[in-house]
């Protein structure tokens, strides 16, 4: 799979290249900073892009700006952006288009390889994979809502980890459950929140996102 | 998001609006006619007092005299800014007698201290002004309204009456289309009156600011007072949270850090010999290295939220909205960045106010609008909930302490039952180019 890599700090990049590269990608360009990024993204047309939020020139969200740009022309490019905070605005600006293929990770998890690597793949075949913080927030808020009210405690485990953009057999693993009793508690899921089920793991998350988003 | 619909908390004095307000106003005129006698009553006083000097009882008529004078041009200051919103700065309290009354060095003391007194001198030459100009000035609107209201109200009765000579203004009415046409002319003086109320009541106000407020070095003492302390505060403020950030460093991240590289020592002490404690002191790295990258962001997000760096103020308040459990309407009317203090201090204004409303107001939904008029930050926070807001409760203290150095203010209004709005202003001006100007490397 063809990379194109953006980030601004050469130690990071650097090791960035080299995970990315073990783990059986090609990284076709590393770039760090914003033009130089929406200039590459346009013309090399990669598989997926892992792009840091903050880059020069105005070392603001040149990174989020330059990816949200060649979406506009490449809709459903994708990309998995990097930062060192999650705000749920961007989170919002990512997915707004609904298109998917869209990652929003903390760079911590970085040092999670395989998590990380996983993000990539799935982001790459066109899957969601919004960080754990975000859904935690997200979830925080719907609860102080009283919309997950009706959810178990373990209804909700099943709910973060999926819109985190796990497959049901990933949240089997990480739960210690069979992946019978994960489609069961997902089927509730969608029952209580009145979301039409669907097989697409992306439209999944989304549905998820856009349910707990009101 | 460009609608307008937040209702701005204006005080009970806010100039009139249509008929209604035009009637009020001219009861004011009205008001202000009548009071010129209570001036002049007062001012004749003070005169009396003052000429009364050389006998010596001058000195015992004069503090009483002085301070019903007093009295009397509070209550005119007072008027214009509830009328008018024209701010009136007040002179410094008159001179007060430190010795019980009964004293008579006492009365002759305060006197004295009075006739040296610009507050006291500014009120008596206003006491001389304001029948002549001022009361003058408010009778104008008064005599149309009235001369138009004998015209329209009073001349379709009389004329027959009064035969020859019965003149309406100009016109002499002594015929049905003569008497119609006095009544048209003193619907129009009415109208005239009507119109002009509120404009003289501004001028007015202004003239009386003209005389009334302190005199420019009292101004300047006053300012330099509020300088110093709002500077002092500034300096305990700031040592404090240069306090806090070094003791959150020292026993947040720092620590984990020394803590990561003694359990790496160990770790790779054990490396040659036992693999799986290895293993175990490794994973422990791993989690503590995310604890501190957790405190560091923490601490960054306290002095400075990112997105607030990044986007400037309007995007900030956005993505509090987005995490308030609140519905948060959000109206922005910002023309680029402002100065990064004062995104700063209204940023973090804005999410007090905020976090206020979520937990006091019981309200669901928040109303937050935000924009940059005559070169003044404005955020405005409204909720529909229970109101009854205590405007000294530690959290409101603490926006006030934040907008203390930039003169900025806050006005609180919360009747029991809501609705609550709360209104803050920093003076600032824009800075307009979207992207600041970042002190980066590259």
């Amino acid at each position: 799979m063809r990379v194109v890599l953006a980030e601004d700090l050469f130690l990071l990049r650097d090791g960035l290249t080299r995970t990315l590269q073990e783990h059986g990608f090609e990284v076709i360009a590393a770039v760090d900073n914003g033009p130089a990024l929406l200039r590459t993204l346009l013309e090399e047309q990669p598989d997926v892009a892992v792009v840091d939020i903050r880059l020069p020139p105005t070392f603001t969200d040149e990174g989020l700006q330059a990816a949200l740009a060649a979406r506009r022309s490449r809709p459903a490019l994708p990309v998995l952006v990097l930062s060192q905070y999650v705000d749920q605005l961007y989170a919002h600006e990512l997915l707004a288009g609904g298109q998917g293929a869209i990652g929003y990770l903390l760079k911590d998890r970085i040092t999670h390889t395989t998590q990380f690597i996983d993000a990539v793949r799935t982001v790459a075949t066109g899957g969601t994979v919004m960080d754990p913080q975000v859904i935690a927030r997200l979830l925080a808020r719907s609860d102080a809502r009283g919309t997950t009210a009706q959810l178990t405690p373990r209804e909700l485990d099943v709910l973060a980890l999926m819109a985190e953009g796990r497959s049901n057999a990933a949240v089997a693993q990480t739960l210690f459950i069979s992946e019978s009793a994960v489609a069961k508690h997902t089927a509730a899921i969608f029952t209580k929140l009145r979301i039409e089920p669907s097989a697409d793991d992306n439209r999944r998350v989304l549905a998820v996102l856009a349910y707990l988003k009101r | 998001m460009t609608e307008s619909q937040v209702g701005m908390a204006q005080g009970d004095g806010s100039p009139g609006i249509g008929l209604r307000g035009a009637l009020v106003d001219i009861g004011r005129c009205q008001l202000l006619s009548l009071a010129a006698l209570a001036v002049a009553g007062a001012g004749a006083l003070v005169i009396g007092a003052l000429l009364l000097l050389p006998l010596g009882i001058g000195f015992l008529l004069l503090p009483p005299a002085a301070v019903a004078l007093r009295r009397i041009s509070d209550r005119y200051r007072d008027r214009a800014a509830r009328w008018t919103g024209t701010v009136i700065s007040p002179p410094r309290p008159l001179p007060s007698r430190s010795t019980p009354p009964e004293n008579p060095t006492g009365r002759h003391q305060q006197a004295r201290a009075l006739l040296g007194d610009h507050g006291f001198w500014h009120d008596l030459r206003w006491a001389w002004a304001e029948p002549a100009t001022g009361a003058l000035l408010a009778v104008v609107p008064l005599a149309l309204v009235e001369y138009g209201l004998f015209g329209a109200a009073v001349q379709p009765f009389v004329w027959r009456l009064l035969g020859d000579g019965n003149w309406y203004a100009f016109i002499p009415v002594d015929s049905t289309p003569t008497m119609l046409a006095a009544l048209l002319l003193g619907i129009g003086f009415i109208a005239a009156g009507l119109k002009l109320a509120p404009a003289t009541l501004r001028v007015h106000a202004r003239w009386s600011r003209r005389l009334l407020a302190a005199p420019h070095t009292t101004e300047l003492v006053r300012r330099i007072e509020h300088l110093a302390g709002s500077r002092a505060d500034i300096l305990d403020v700031q040592a404090a949270e240069l306090r806090r950030i070094e003791r959150d460093l020292h026993d947040g991240a720092q620590a984990r850090l020394v803590a990561l590289g003694m359990t790496l020592a160990e770790a790779t002490r054990l490396l040659d010999h036992d693999l799986a404690a290895a293993r175990v002191l490794l994973h422990e790295v791993r989690a503590t290295s995310q604890r501190a990258l957790q405190d560091l962001r923490e601490l960054v997000h306290g002095v400075l939220p990112p997105i607030l760096a990044d986007r400037g103020l309007g995007d900030a308040v956005r993505s509090l909205a987005l995490d308030s459990h609140l519905d948060v309407r959000i109206e922005t009317a910002l023309p680029g960045r402002l100065p990064a203090p004062v995104e700063s201090a209204g940023y973090f204004a804005v999410a007090e106010l905020l976090a206020n409303a979520a937990k006091h107001s019981g309200a669901p939904e928040v109303h937050i609008r935000l924009s940059h008029t005559d070169g003044a930050l404005r955020a405005t926070v409204t909720d529909e909930g229970r109101g009854g807001a205590d405007p000294d409760g530690s959290g409101l203290r603490g926006v006030r302490r934040r907008l203390d150095p930039f003169d900025g203010t806050l006005v609180l209004h919360s009747p029991p039952g809501g609705p609550t709005t709360a209104t803050l202003e920093i003076p600032c001006a824009s800075s307009s180019p979207k992207t600041s100007s970042s002190s980066g490397t590259g």
